[in-house]
């Protein structure tokens, strides 16, 4: 019987290998991520690893509480007396004082930069040499106001050493003479990030840390292990610092680089399972098809003596088969794929570092047990529909299975089913205290519900809606179009399942893009609410900080009437850690708030030293009036005691404020090196060329910093979202172009099982091009269903989404969904190139006596 | 269904099969169609019967009933003694298994196994080994010595059914049930098949139950049933060709 499944399955190799396809790309997704994610982090690891070779013990700032991960927040630095006083202790071998952090080079007044990767500046000390993880390739190694830069960069720039170079930081851009080249001691390469190299006097003036210093690494004496000589150094720090060992500091190091990978693999991974799951539906169609199509020759091994359980193995044991063939190309493909994953990440503007594909045995199994997992469990319906075939069918033309003995219950089940599923994803979004992975469990599972229902309701729905959407073909097909949609309609079951398979895809784009323009929409209104024109100054990527300088630069500008520059970071209020701001008085010229509690714009005025304000949500929850005091603790451990004086409505979209707001004087005496998030700023005639000339000039300085109008503001904010959401299409494409194959494959088993019509329509005068055309209509028939209820559905989804959360408002993405439909029409185009071709070649005579 | 008669009946020692009785009627009410009007039938050990009718008598719904791959409405069949009209379907694919062979009109052999395979195939799902001997004596016997690695889409029709019969014997079976077996072939290769056919009844002790409209595939049995309208109008034994022929005309067919 083994044998019996095992050549059958190779017989029909054409359907095999299409039925493979669906699994190939799901397992190819699974494996493309892991080694992506695995690679980057073996490149990370070997970056930190070479950062911290020969360093036994480092110091760093301790912040007085546990920091958020948005990135605007550092610890804070530390004194420089800190670095004779560890020399001097008696296990330290040697040590060395570093500050570092974002350094921008600039090139004729522009940013150097590659896709979205960092801009790292750091002190170099070649007098140490066991403590300096950078090479010289070129030149010297950089004096007072020299720099060396990574080779890399500058053979792509092509720099020359004693050229000049702009170098801004947490300052105003400072000139800088190349004094060399040099080259970062791991094999790694670093992606697009830019490396520069200060001595310690130059990169604390550059980093504003003049007398400060952001870590310190030692090295032990021989025989001395990194425990005891941390140990050691613990005894003589001050307060707001921390020793660890360097290993323990290379690992906290790339913990944030870490946690990122993993939501990049989680995220990923989930997309290679809505692959897998669509290309399940695909496998359990395709299986029952040939079943159907196989009825006496299972009938006929009835007759032989097989029992139905050995009947229904050949079934499974054939999916086992297809499962592992495909799990295995997939991974081959996987690794291709890992490869192409790099480039799309650099195509979008975010370059990764990589030191070769990473394939890890973990990365195989797990790839492997999915794949074929999947494909049996999509296997056992149809196998369990095998055991149905009468042994009477091996001697009867043309019989038709029994009715299973639930299919009486499978309208109410399925109705059931996808209740079930919604219940399941309202659940999870509007009950409370769940939790992300409970919130996420919920909404997937239900999700998952959902689409099974759908799909098994669909065969239901499948004869009017072909009706339908079968329309135009009917009526403008002439006879081809009218019989295709008779075709879509007679096996409704069928047209059902293969429409299934695309709808998944498309309720998933559909739902992204309403979420995107539900925040997309919020977002917009929030800006026109909040700001009422003028321009804004981020940086040229849009979220980094931006020095203050930069802000003070743009305030000097001539027919500046107002600035609100926006400080943002990590605070500790009432035992939490929040996003918190800072802004100056002109705030009340800019912002246009919705003050609660007989508030005004003359909040921003009075801020002064002690005032706040707060957004309406965080004064509910803290129960904060008018006067309710509050201490907000900055992370260099300086704390400041304010008083309510504001408390305000954000739009839906939200503000720029966190949940608390001080003034910016306020901030600058707690935060170190405080920085802008952004500047506003408004003019005499608004929004002019002149203006806008001005400002520009003004910031020649900080080629970081960015001019915006207010529409610009929006559409550069948006931008990130829509890279993102490019990703994501990407990424449901995959999904999509499995169920494309799907019903590719549908197409060509009911060709071949109208064989005998086909050439009956042929006999009687039906031309190919005819032939063709009725194939490509019911195609697209199929496809269309699978895209009206696929849209519908995601928007019913997108709307459930939009209604739970707070900053996203419902919006109809009627361009997308217009794309989206078009799309599906495209998918069956395309589907039935093939089938169509193969459906008009067949020869009349051949076809007729087919049997 | 059927089973007041079971302990009534004295079981004749050399009864392959045995039918009582068999009444088949599809569809209900109004509607209602009876294949099979109460049709009494014994195959004995060792013989061949031909059941004869014109299309539409019941014939083929008398073999499904004997063979066990349909249900009787009223009625009994006994095969080797067993009542099988209320066997469940693990019990059915038991007595397939050790009692019943096939031949069907189309042959149905499976395409993706070469003739030896398909020969053995009944052995193989039942989990037993060929006798190898016995396997060599079956293809000599059929002719297919130098066809064993053939696939049945490298084989002519006539070739096809002799791998078809061969798989029928291979298990030995109380009883074969052959479906119209020439009728899917010309009149020569339809002679070479009906010859092994009688071939292996002689030479094996063979007990068949052959179903055929064809008056020269029904003179090779020992006993000829003719059906009309779901009932047995007729029988001959060592009849020819034309006696058959004669039998049929009578008959109105």
């Amino acid at each position: 019987m083994i044998r019996v499944a095992l050549r059958g399955m190779l017989r029909r190799k054409l359907r095999t290998v299409l039925t493979a396809i669906a699994i190939v790309l799901g397992v190819a997704l699974i494996t493309g991520t892991y080694v992506l994610t695995d690679s980057i982090k073996g490149a990370f690891g070997g970056i930190f690893t070479q950062v911290y070779r020969g360093t036994d013990a480092t110091v760093t700032g301790k912040s007085a509480f546990s920091l958020s991960n948005n990135g605007t927040t550092t610890a804070p630095p530390f004194g420089q007396s800190l670095l004779p006083k560890i020399r001097n202790l008696p296990d330290v071998a040697d040590a060395v004082g570093g500050v570092g952090g974002n350094a921008h080079l600039i090139l004729d007044g522009k940013v150097v930069h590659f896709g979205g990767a960092p801009n790292l500046g750091f002190s170099v000390d070649p007098k140490r040499p066991a403590l300096n993880s950078l090479a010289l390739v070129e030149g010297n190694w950089p004096g007072t106001n020299q720099i060396v830069i990574d080779q890399a960069t500058g053979n792509k720039k092509d720099l020359k050493v004693g050229q000049t170079i702009g170098v801004q930081a947490n300052g105003p851009t400072l000139q800088m003479r190349i004094s060399g080249f040099v080259h970062f001691g791991g094999a790694s390469s670093l992606g697009g990030a830019t490396l520069s190299g200060f001595n310690l006097p130059t990169a604390q003036r550059l980093f504003q840390r003049i007398g400060k210093l952001d870590q310190i690494r030692a090295k032990a004496k021989p025989g001395v292990t990194p425990a005891k000589l941390a140990d050691e150094i613990r005894t003589i720090l001050p307060p707001h610092t921390q020793v660890r060992t360097g290993q323990a500091q290379a690992k906290s190091d790339a913990k944030d680089t870490e946690s990122f990978l993993n939501f990049l693999q989680d995220f990923l991974l989930a997309f290679g399972g809505i692959a897998l799951f669509v290309g399940s539906f695909v496998i359990a169609n395709s299986l029952s098809i040939t079943i159907t199509q196989r009825t006496r020759e299972l009938a006929t091994l009835r007759t032989l003596g097989a029992s139905r359980r050995q009947v229904r193995r050949s079934i499974v044991i054939e999916g086992f088969a297809i499962g592992t063939l495909a799990s295995i190309l997939g991974i081959a493909v996987g690794l291709g794929l890992g490869v192409g994953l790099f480039k799309l990440f650099d195509l979008v503007g975010f370059t990764l570092p990589n030191n070769g594909l990473v394939l890890h045995q973990r990365t195989v199994i797990v790839a492997l047990v999915v794949g074929i997992l999947v494909t049996v469990i999509a296997s056992l319906r149809p196998a369990f529909r095998a055991t149905r075939v009468p042994p009477i069918a091996a001697a009867r033309e043309g019989s038709e299975l029994p009715p299973g003995r639930f299919a009486k219950y499978r309208p109410i089940g399925s109705a059931l089913l996808t209740a079930l599923g919604f219940a399941l994803v309202i659940y999870g979004l509007f009950a409370h205290g769940l939790g992300t992975k409970g919130v996420l469990l919920s909404m997937g599972v239900g999700t998952l519900l959902i689409f099974i229902g759908v799909s098994l309701l669909a065969a239901r729905f499948a004869r009017p809606l072909a009706w339908v959407l079968g329309a135009p073909a009917s009526r403008f097909g002439g006879a081809a179009g009218a019989l295709a949609r008779d075709n879509a309609r007679r096996n409704p079951q069928r047209t059902a399942s293969t429409a299934s398979a695309l709808m998944i895809g498309l309720a998933l784009v559909t739902l992204v893009a309403v979420i995107a323009a539900g925040i997309t929409k919020s977002f917009r209104g929030a800006v026109n609410d909040l700001w009422v024109s003028g321009y804004a100054i981020t940086a040229q990527n849009n979220f980094d900080p931006i020095p203050i300088a930069a802000g003070n630069a743009a305030a000097r500008t001539p027919g500046v009437q107002a600035i609100a520059n926006v400080r943002g970071g990590d605070a500790e209020i009432l035992n939490g850690v929040h996003q918190a701001t800072a802004v100056g008085p002109g705030g009340a010229q800019i912002f246009n708030m919705t003050w609660l509690d007989g508030g005004n714009s003359t909040v921003f005025t009075r801020l002064g030293a002690h005032g706040a304000f707060t957004d309406k949500s965080f004064a509910k929850s803290h129960n904060l009036t008018i006067g309710s005091p509050l201490t907000l603790t900055a992370p260099t451990g300086k704390s400041i005691d304010v008083k309510v004086i504001g408390i305000f409505d954000p739009p839906t979209g939200g503000s720029p404020f966190g949940v608390v707001t001080i003034s910016d004087k306020a901030w600058d005496k707690i935060y170190d090196t405080p920085q802008n998030l952004f500047s506003f700023v408004r003019m005499k005639g608004g929004e002019t060329d002149a203006d806008r000339a001005a400002l520009e000039r003004q910031l020649k300085a900080f080629p970081n910093a960015k001019v915006q109008t207010k529409k610009e503001f929006i559409d550069n904010q948006i931008s990130g979202l829509n890279a993102i959401l490019n990703v994501l299409f990407v990424l449901l494409a995959l999904s999509v172009i499995v169920s494309l194959f799907g019903i590719v494959n549908t197409l060509i088993l009911t060709v071949f099982e109208r064989t005998r019509e086909l050439g009956m329509l042929r006999a009687i005068g039906m031309t190919r091009r005819q032939v063709r055309r009725m194939i490509r209509a019911e195609s697209v028939i199929t496809a269309l269903m699978g895209g009206v209820i696929g849209i519908a559905l995601g928007l019913v989804l997108g709307g459930l989404l939009a209604a739970r959360i707070d900053f996203i408002v419902f919006a109809l993405p009627w361009k997308q969904v217009i794309f989206f439909a078009i799309a599906a029409v495209v998918v069956g185009v395309v589907a039935a190139i093939f089938p169509a071709r193969r459906a008009a070649k067949l020869n009349v005579l051949e076809a007729l006596q087919y049997e | 269904m059927g089973e007041q008669s079971k302990g009534d009946l004295a079981v004749p020692a050399n009864a392959a099969v045995e039918a009582r009785g068999l009444v088949r009627r599809y569809g209900e009410g109004e509607t209602a169609v009876e294949a099979l009007r109460g049709v009494d039938l014994d195959v004995r050990s060792g013989e061949l019967v031909a059941v004869m009718g014109p299309s539409g008598s019941g014939k083929s719904t008398l073999m499904h009933l004997l063979a066990g791959l349909d249900k009787p409405t009223a009625g009994t069949v006994q095969i080797a003694g067993t009542e099988i009209t209320n066997l469940d379907d693990s019990k059915l694919t038991r007595l397939r298994r050790e009692h019943i062979g096939f031949v069907f009109q189309f042959f149905n052999l499976l395409p993706m196994l070469d003739a030896e395979e398909n020969v053995i195939l009944p052995l193989s799902i039942a989990g037993e080994k060929p006798d190898k001997a016995w396997l060599d004596s079956l293809l000599g016997q059929m002719g297919l010595t130098d066809r064993r690695r053939h696939r049945p889409s490298e084989l002519s029709g006539g070739q096809q059914q002799r791998v078809a019969i061969a798989r029928s014997l291979v298990t030995r079976p109380t009883i074969l049930f052959a479906d119209e077996p020439t009728g899917n072939l010309d009149s020569k290769t339809s002679g070479e098949i009906l010859e092994l056919m009688r071939a292996s009844v002689d030479a094996y002790g063979q007990t068949t139950v052959m179903v055929t409209h064809e008056a020269r595939a029904a003179a090779i049995a020992d006993r000829i049933l003719f059906l009309e309208d779901g009932s047995i109008v007729k029988e001959l034994r060592g009849a020819s060709q034309q006696d058959v022929l004669a039998v049929m005309n009578s008959l109105g067919t």
